[in-house]
């Protein structure tokens, strides 16, 4: 084991793949010279050189199109983009055709391309630069999301999606780069998408969170047990498509209630579809309506006070699990 | 060299050329103290391409810009006090403090922002442009944008509607040589930005970034060609940014004497020497002019530390363009009540306290809970919490998007 931060371990996962496989390689905006605007590529360009981590324009669109091109072709382009806000700018060659084209030509084509970005707010960095996607492109067909948490889960996570045939939409949490954790050493620690992590056991309320709001779940379940007697399961997904449901569901059936944490808006998110599936599989295993916590529905403000105010804190997880306890029947 | 115009036209580009490098300083030491947070990207170095262009525009025409856009908006006329107030994240800022740095925003002076997406501006000016064109008025737009922007696919996409359109704009690439961290020759195939548009009908020149007067001739001629002859041009102006991209920025892609040999040309310093030595303005008044922008800012920053932080009940503001502050889009609709509970009337006094200090919070809102269906305005009951996470702070320091 060794202790890494997030950002550490994810430039590990590149660069054993890209070891591995001489197919692989990396491009963005700054992921050279620069060594990547969160310092995720830090050494990459000293290591392989320009050939496999290049530099780009900002053309967001045309980065992600010409790795959904160089995939069909039989690469393994890893693209990073800055920041989730600009796959905006890339969202027709995600969706229209990196996650079109195998079903569309019935399988002659694959695109085996993993798509790095970091999302997320408590920087202070404005509409502009705090979104939360991963409601966007979990509703999307022919994608696979992942979303880790930990160091250990970020790493095995990334070296499984590089070695996936099918595009990966990897979503990183912004506040997530600099935490540390332990992290297997070994070319072969790889994780299976769709197994989620129970991080914590308890037998009273079921807290789903993801990203940052995984390890700000766990905080609460915490407190809940400090302070209010309560015991929490805590469920960390991982990855959203797929998703380990069965885990999720088994964790209902013994606490009977649940809560679901994110940090993106609330209409259509990944809590309202987990609370659907939950609602639709285990409706005689639950004892009062789930819950959701999510950030505010409007677009991140600046302001310090605002901004802390449209983000869900532990209080607000702790919360939403008495009231789900409070509301049983 | 263009010959200097008149004293007073030479005194008020030198003093807001000192106004904005000042102003640019001062919010630089505001987020070193971290009353300014987010990212700040700084204009020093590319004053004269600021004010050398708003100083050709009447009051009716548009300006568009960037996330670099403090100076912009100053030159504009937008007052210093208010986008000192929105670094500050403050109710008296150009945008509330909703926007910050990125999203400086003043209507009334025709500075239409201030967008934090490369490339997200040009659109819009080819909509500004469309607007004076349809409804027949003489106003024209000018888009400022850098040259990284000029690799966006809005910047193709853009030129051909204005070119098709003739819509009365000028897009002016403000060349200061680097995207973040990557030179132009990395950056981009065709390293003479002016010809980026000639393929799609819109002519190009380029003009000394530095020299305040040469950039009002090349943009009062652009201007004239969108007012006069309905034709959208581009203007390549080379600048240079003193500073790094934004406040963290550790600047591996340049060496300190690049940086020297820019600051010889310095836009401001040049400017001066050359009205001292022509006898247009005396030492007396040089010095004046950076009297007033220190007065000006320092008087800024006390604004801003005085103006109040939004209050929490006005989250959803301005989300729709409706007046009725009981309608639907009122409605929070995030479960369970804690996040109804911006409204600060009705926060518990010690939960206001601790919120008001930066302090953390944790507790449940007291007495019932709201119903939203029956409340119309479901903002009831309470609950907040300022997470002051020193981990947070810190990384946003370290790291650049
Ligand atoms: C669509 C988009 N992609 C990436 C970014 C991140 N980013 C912010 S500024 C910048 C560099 C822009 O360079 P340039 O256009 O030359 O303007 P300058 O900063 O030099 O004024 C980048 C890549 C962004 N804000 N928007
Ligand atoms: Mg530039």
């Amino acid at each position: 084991m060794a202790t890494l931060r997030m950002r550490e371990a994810l430039r590990d996962a590149m660069a054993e793949e890209m070891r591995r496989d001489e197919a692989v390689f990396v491009m963005g905006e700054d992921v050279g010279v620069f060594q990547g605007a969160f310092k995720v590529t830090e050494g990459l360009l000293d290591e392989f050189g320009e050939r496999r981590v290049r530099d780009t324009p900002i053309s967001e669109n045309t980065i992600v199109g010409a790795g959904v091109g160089a995939a069909m072709a039989g690469l393994r382009p890893i693209v990073e983009l800055m920041t989730v806000n600009f796959s905006l700018l890339a969202l027709d060659q995600i969706v229209n055709h990196a996650a079109a084209i195998p079903y569309m030509f019935n399988g002659q084509a694959k695109v085996p391309m993993v798509v790095r970005m970091p999302g997320g707010g408590g920087h202070q960095l404005g509409p502009t630069h705090s979104h939360s996607f991963e409601a966007l492109y979990l509703q999307v067909p022919g994608l696979l999301v992942a979303c880790p948490s930990t160091p250990a889960d970020g790493k095995a996570l990334l070296k499984t999606a590089i070695r996936d045939d099918n595009p990966v939409i990897f979503i990183e949490h912004e506040s997530l780069y600099g935490v540390r954790g332990e992290v297997p050493e070994g070319d072969d620690h790889v994780l299976r998408f769709g197994e989620a992590a129970v991080r914590r056991e308890g037998g009273d309320v079921t807290i789903v969170g993801i990203l940052k709001m995984a390890q700000v779940a766990e905080e609460a379940a915490r407190t809940l047990s400090h302070e209010h007697g309560i015991e929490a399961e805590v469920i960390d997904p991982r990855t959203l498509r797929p998703l380990d449901l069965d885990t999720i569901l088994d964790s209902v059936r013994k606490t009977n209630h649940a809560v679901i944490v994110e940090e993106g808006w609330p209409h259509g998110g990944v809590g309202a579809n987990l609370s659907t599936l939950i609602t639709e599989q285990a409706f005689d295993d639950l004892d009062a309506p789930v819950q959701r916590v999510t950030g505010a529905d409007v677009h991140m403000p600046y302001s310090k006070r605002l901004e802390q105010a449209a983000i869900p804190h532990e209080e607000h997880v702790v919360s939403a699990a008495l009231a789900t306890l409070e509301g049983s029947i | 060299m263009p010959d200097l115009p008149d004293a007073a036209t030479c005194y008020e580009l030198l003093a807001r050329m000192a106004l904005i490098r000042r102003f640019e300083e001062e919010a630089g030491r505001q987020y070193q103290r971290a009353k300014a947070g987010g990212f700040l990207h700084l204009a020093i170095g590319e004053e004269a391409t600021i004010v050398g262009t708003t100083s050709v525009m009447r009051d009716e025409d548009f300006l568009i810009g960037t996330y670099r856009t403090h100076g912009h908006a100053i030159a504009r006329g937008t007052d210093p006090n208010r986008v000192m107030a929105e670094l500050f994240g403050r109710v008296d800022g150009t945008s509330g403090g909703r926007g910050g740095s990125m999203h400086i925003f003043d209507a009334e002076n025709r500075f239409m922002g201030g967008y934090g997406i490369v490339g997200g501006n040009l659109p819009i000016a080819a909509g500004l442009g469309l607007a004076s064109q349809y409804k027949g008025e003489d106003s024209v737009t000018v888009c400022m944008f850098g040259d990284g922007g000029t690799n966006t696919g809005n910047f193709g996409e853009t030129m051909n509607l204005a070119a098709l359109w003739t819509l009365p704009v000028l897009f002016l690439v403000e060349n200061n040589l680097y995207g973040m961290g990557t030179a132009v020759e990395r950056h981009s195939a065709q390293t003479d930005l002016s010809k980026k548009a000639e393929g799609y009908g819109i002519p190009g020149t380029r003009v000394d970034g530095m020299d305040v007067l040469a950039v009002r001739e090349g943009v009062a001629e652009g201007i004239r060609m969108a007012r006069e002859d309905a034709r959208p041009t581009l203007l390549e102006a080379f600048t240079y940014r003193y500073r790094g991209h934004s406040a963290a920025d550790p600047e591996v892609y340049r060496e300190r004497e690049e940086v020297e040999e820019w600051q010889e040309k310095d836009p401001i310093e040049n400017f001066a020497k050359r009205c001292v030595g022509a006898g247009v303005l005396g030492e007396r008044e040089v010095q004046q002019a950076r009297d007033t922008a220190e007065e000006t800012v320092l008087a800024a920053a006390e604004f801003a530390e005085a103006s109040p932080e939004p209050p929490l009940d006005t989250m959803y503001e301005s989300l729709y363009a409706t007046t009725d502050p009981s309608g639907w889009y009122a409605v929070d609709e995030r479960s369970p009540e804690p996040h109804r509970g911006e409204r600060e009337e009705s926060m518990p006094d010690t939960a206001r306290e601790l919120a008001e200090a930066g302090a953390a919070y944790a507790g449940r809102p007291e007495g019932p809970r709201p119903n939203p269906a029956l409340e119309g305005d479901a903002r009831e009951g309470t609950a907040h919490n300022v997470e002051d996470s020193g981990e947070q702070a810190v990384n946003a320091q370290e790291d650049e998007g």
